[in-house]
């Protein structure tokens, strides 16, 4: 069990070493209209099958960082590549990316099938080509037999599952969540987490998680990328190898303790060097 | 509803066993309730007739002021050959009309979305023909249009259309944030993005103009009627109804209003039952919660 410290730059040297990574951000940063720095050169690769999770305080840029790699609103400066994707005209990976909200975002009009089927009607696939397919994914998320089902009639974590086979439909490489289980309560959200690293175990999905819980962070990721504040940078990056059975008995290990209390160390630092928590 | 959930139980998929809301139970009393539903209004109505025509028989109300609910249906039937070919020209009127105004109001709240500019460029005369009382215009419309059916489909026409304007704009902003950047990570094109998601979203806002915008429709066409037929020109139940004024028909003259009345509950039970219809899936407004 080795907790490696790395400074932003040495991580770009490793992944470059590495296998090519799937995606690479180079000195992005992102100033909105009203002026705020959302993000100040931020650097970072994620390799194939990395379980990244961003982590920091409100106001440091995570989200945004994670909607600038999908494709929702463009850096103000800076490149995002894709190395190893095909390039779409709007200059985003040929279908490789699915994207988790923090809210479920289904279409209440639609059954659950509909929902899944969203992003396939959109790229031209008829219903019956892909039906075996969305319920593949439905099987892998457990929903199967709610195919009929309409949004309103599932609880907050099933509308959530929906909300993940959705993204998985179509079979990226890399998954984007967004705070996805943040307005879960604390069974549900445990549950989901699992679900979610038994779906990366057995797919060699890559994952980019962005959350504001060390705990959820700690146990989750195979990386974790620890950033600050005013304006939003990469504090710290974490490496968490070799990879780890997380189960039940992770949760209460001695490794776990102290795989949180080093985060939470560099999330405190974090803050520190950010000028503190401030609200709003 | 409560079969998808109730499936739950039987399923015990491996992932899904976060709780699902509980099933609706069936209520027990379910019958009666409903029957009370239709009876107490029915009843009610009944009895409000009945207190009519007691007041006119014990106070031998002369019928030229107000007549016995006895002799309005009598008008009604005697007077049907006159009255009918009347109401079936504002029918005609109003939901031609409504139509127009569906199509016009919906085409161009779409229109007004596309861009910040067409929306700056249009909206302002919207609201200058939603704020000018159709009476003042309607004999303006008289001397512009070929006919009076015309002019009177035209007022008609500007009344139902203004809400139906607003509530699809308002509905074609109010789509989910969220769902609008899904779609844009997929790559839709605006023309999906309106189809699959802008247009099903302003259903419910769509409903609530269409339900405003056909009573309207029969105000405005009795309204304007009322502009033409003193004009002397006009056949729709509005001037059958000035008519009867004119002639101390007062029977008839609640017999034309009867049918008015009926006309417009039945514009009010059509667009209700289109709308439950078209949102009972889905939409809080439609859905009968227990508690």
């Amino acid at each position: 069990m080795s907790l490696a410290l790395k400074t932003p730059s040495e991580q770009v040297a490793t992944g470059r070493a590495a296998a090519r990574p799937v995606v690479a951000l180079t000195n992005v940063s992102k100033v909105f209209s009203n002026g705020t720095m959302a993000l100040s050169n931020m650097t970072m690769s994620v390799r194939p099958g990395e379980f990244v999770s961003l982590l920091g305080p409100s106001g440091c840029g995570k989200s945004t960082a994670l909607r600038i790699i999908a494709g929702l609103g463009a850096p103000s400066s800076g490149t995002i590549d894709w190395p190893s994707s095909q390039i779409d005209s709007r200059g985003l990976p040929e279908g490789d990316v699915g994207f988790v909200f923090q809210e479920p975002t289904l279409m209440p009009w639609q059954t659950v099938f509909g929902n899944v089927y969203l992003p396939l009607k959109l790229r031209g696939k008829p219903k019956n080509a892909v039906k075996d397919q969305i319920m593949e994914t439905l099987a892998l998320v457990g929903l199967q037999d709610f195919a009929d089902a309409y949004p309103r009639e599932l609880s907050g974590g099933m509308k959530m599952r929906v909300s993940i086979a959705r993204a998985l439909v179509t079979k990226p490489k890399l998954l984007l969540m967004d705070e996805p289980f943040a307005a879960l309560d604390e069974i549900t959200r445990q549950k989901l987490n699992d679900d979610v690293l038994k779906l990366w175990a057995q797919s060699g999905l890559t994952v980019i998680f962005v959350t504001h819980s060390v705990f959820e962070s700690a146990y989750l990721s195979s990386r974790i990328v620890v950033m600050k504040a005013r304006p939003g940078q990469v504090f710290a990056d974490i490496a968490l190898d070799p990879p780890l059975q997380r189960d039940d008995h992770f949760r209460t290990s001695e490794t776990y303790r102290a795989i949180c209390a080093e985060v939470s160390d560099a999330l405190q630092a974090a803050i520190v060097k950010g000028g503190g928590v401030h609200h709003g | 509803m409560a079969d998808a959930v109730d499936r739950d139980l039987a399923a015990a998929a491996p992932l899904a066993d976060d709780a699902a809301p509980a099933p609706v139970p069936a209520r027990p009393s379910g019958v009666p309730d409903k029957v009370l539903r239709i009876v107490v209004p029915l009843g009610m109505f009944c009895l409000a007739i009945l207190a009519w025509h007691l007041y006119v028989t014990i106070n031998e109300v002369p019928h030229y002021i107000l007549p016995s609910p006895v002799l309005v249906a009598q008008a009604l039937w005697n007077d049907w050959g006159t009255l009918a070919p009347a109401l079936f020209v504002t029918i005609k009127i109003t939901f031609t009309a409504l139509f127009l105004a569906l199509v016009g109001g919906v085409g161009l709240a779409i229109l007004l979305v596309q861009s910040r500019w067409i929306e700056l460029a249009l909206f302002p005369f919207a609201v200058i023909l939603q704020v000018t009382p159709i009476v003042a215009i309607a004999p303006l419309l008289l001397i512009y249009a070929s006919d009076t059916q015309t002019a009177l489909l035209i007022c008609a026409f500007l009344v139902a259309f203004f809400p139906i304007l607003s509530n699809m704009v308002q509905g074609l902003k109010s789509v989910d944030h969220n769902l609008i950047n899904l779609f844009e990570l997929y790559g839709a094109s605006r023309w999906q993005t309106l189809i699959h998601l802008k247009i099903p979203a302003s259903l419910p806002y769509f409903m609530a103009g269409l339900r405003i915008g056909g009573g309207l429709a029969l105000i405005a066409a009795v309204v304007a009627e009322f502009a033409a037929g003193s004009a002397g020109a006009g056949s729709g139940l509005a001037f059958r109804l000035l008519e009867s004024q004119y002639r101390l028909n007062i029977p008839r003259l609640f017999a034309a209003l009867v049918l008015l009345t009926a006309t417009g509950v039945a514009i009010f039970a059509l667009t209700s039952f289109i709308s439950w219809l078209s949102l009972r899936r889905w939409h809080e407004s439609a859905i009968r919660r227990e508690n």
